[in-house]
Parts: structure tokens; C-alpha cells; sequence
């Protein structure tokens, strides 16, 4: 494939687009691990919601 | 199950788990098509290879100014009804279209270099979309800063009304002023004025950009929604420690 005289433009384009969709992307499945990892640890504690207490 | 059983936070992570990992593989397969198609399109007759660059830039400014346009209608949702998903639902939105905003910018900054000769200027369309880009920022601050999430949320919502009058202006500004950028070319009267060999790809690269934002747009709402979880039982906990005491 032959870019042409501008074929950095276009890399560099491509490049800056799937570096920001990745870092978005990581963002997301960390911050997902790490509220799941706190809730595990809250409801190891016997800490729970209202709505989820018997009465 | 109805529609307005998803409104209830529970029902909505059950349905979340199910359709991520399908809308997840739904993307990645139309990336991998429209990046095939995008590679393999033709050079424009007047600007060479560059013009690969409208597969990024064109479906991210849709995707940054629909962002904003789901965050106003969220907001109505907060402030009308106030119901809690609706402001998940807008804050969910915040950083998606603010990364979309920004990939136009800077691809657009790239493209305008061998294509105008300039990174920059202060025309009415690159000026919006930077007030776009700011009001996003605005927008992230409030949320991310308010000591209590309820008023951050009220006011996020505010911006995100006042802001959405800055969406007409992106979106005529190419018409209402002289601009070096060029009007619109994709859906306007009478049709594109894009070779197929061209929309063709433009259009699957538009699809698979937007089911990228629907599938971060639901795993984040699940992250807020689990992190308000945490938020509530880490206030019983304290309520229960102040009253043992």
C-alpha cells in the first residue's frame, strides 16, 4: 500500500486515533476490576446495601 | 421484559452482561471490515492517500457531537424525572465524547496540514468543535470534582442543556459562514457528493465507531452503577459505626 508524500500524516492519524480508543478502553476494564474488586471485598465483610437486607 | 423495567439499575447490569460480550464481537468485526476497506480504498483524485484519514475524522466529529447530544437528553431525564440512570447514562457519556472530539482534532489537524497547508485556523467549524472539546471538559470536572455526586449531577446537567445550543452551530456553521472547512458532503439535499468506492468504507468505519460508543456507553453506566453501590455501603457502614458508638 503506498501512502504517497503524506504517509506520515495518515500514520500518525491512525496512530493517535487507536492510541486514545485503547487508553479509553483500558480505563474502563481496569475501573470495571477495580469496583468489583472493592464490592467483593465490602460483601466479604458482611457490608451490604439496604435493599438487600432481610427483614 | 419491558422497556422501563431497564430503568431499574438491577434489571439493567443483568441485561449488560448479557449483550456486552456480543456487542463487543459485533465491533471488532466491523472494524476489521471497514479497516479493510479503508486501506484498500482508492486515493481521491485531488488529495492522494490523505483522504484515508476521513474513515477517522468524519465518523469521530458524528460521534463527538452525538455524545453531547445524548448527555442533553439525559439531562432532561435528571433534571425533569431525576431518575439515577439518567444521570449514569450522561456521565457515562462525558468521557466517550470527549475522546471522540479530541480524535477529530487532532486527525482533522492532520488532514488540514497536506490539505490546506495549516494544522489550524480560527474558522467557525474548528472553533466550535474546540468549544465542543472544552465544554467536555467542563462537563468531566463537575462530575469528577462535586463533594456530592447529586449536585455535581445537577449541575453536569445544566451545562449539558446550555452546551447542546452549541450543536446547531457545529453543525450550519460551514453554512452560516465562510469557512475553509468544507460543507457537508455525506447527508445533505441531493445526496452525497462522495464516490461510493469511498462512502462505502466512510459508512462501515461510521457504524463501527458508533458500536464502539454504544458498548463503552454500557460498561461504563455498569462501572458508575457499581461504584455508587460502593458509595451507598460504605455510608451504612459508617451510619452503622456512628450509632454502635
Amino acid at each position: 500500500m503506498n501512502l504517497g508524500p503524506h504517509g506520515d500524516f495518515i500514520v500518525a492519524a491512525y496512530a493517535v486515533t487507536a492510541f486514545a480508543v485503547t487508553a479509553l478502553i483500558a480505563w474502563v476494564v481496569l475501573d470495571y476490576a477495580a469496583q468489583r474488586r472493592i464490592l467483593g471485598d465490602l460483601e466479604d465483610r458482611g457490608i451490604t446495601r439496604r435493599s438487600q437486607r432481610k427483614s | 421484559m419491558a422497556v422501563i423495567d431497564l430503568a431499574n439499575p438491577t434489571r439493567f447490569l443483568t441485561l449488560v452482561n448479557r449483550v456486552l460480550p456480543w456487542l463487543a464481537v459485533a465491533t471488532l468485526a466491523l472494524f476489521a471490515i471497514g479497516l479493510f476497506l479503508a486501506m484498500n480504498a482508492p486515493d481521491d483524485y485531488q488529495q492522494g492517500a490523505t483522504v484515508k484519514i476521513m474513515f477517522l475524522h468524519v465518523p469521530a466529529a458524528w460521534l463527538g457531537m452525538f455524545g453531547w447530544a445524548l448527555m442533553s437528553i439525559a439531562a432532561l431525564g435528571t433534571l425533569v424525572w431525576r431518575h439515577p440512570l439518567a444521570d449514569v447514562a450522561g456521565k457515562a457519556a462525558a468521557p466517550i465524547g470527549a475522546t471522540f472530539t479530541f480524535i477529530c482534532l487532532v486527525t482533522g489537524s492532520l488532514w488540514g496540514r497536506p490539505t490546506w497547508g495549516t494544522y489550524w485556523v480560527w474558522d467557525a467549524r474548528l472553533t466550535s468543535m474546540l468549544v465542543l472539546l472544552l465544554l467536555y471538559l467542563g462537563v468531566l470536572a463537575l462530575y469528577w470534582t462535586a463533594e456530592e455526586p447529586g449536585r455535581g449531577a445537577r449541575a453536569a446537567a445544566i451545562l449539558s442543556l446550555v452546551g447542546a445550543v452549541n450543536l446547531p452551530i457545529i453543525k450550519f456553521s460551514v453554512d452560516w459562514w465562510n469557512t475553509l472547512h468544507q460543507p457537508a458532503s455525506v447527508f445533505r439535499m441531493g445526496g452525497s457528493t462522495i464516490d461510493p468506492t469511498l462512502l462505502t468504507p466512510l459508512l462501515i468505519m461510521a457504524l463501527a465507531f458508533t458500536l464502539l460508543f454504544l458498548t463503552l456507553h454500557i460498561a461504563i453506566m455498569r462501572n458508575e452503577i457499581m461504584r455508587r453501590r460502593v458509595r451507598s455501603m460504605r455510608l451504612m457502614q459508617a451510619q452503622e459505626l456512628a450509632e454502635a458508638t
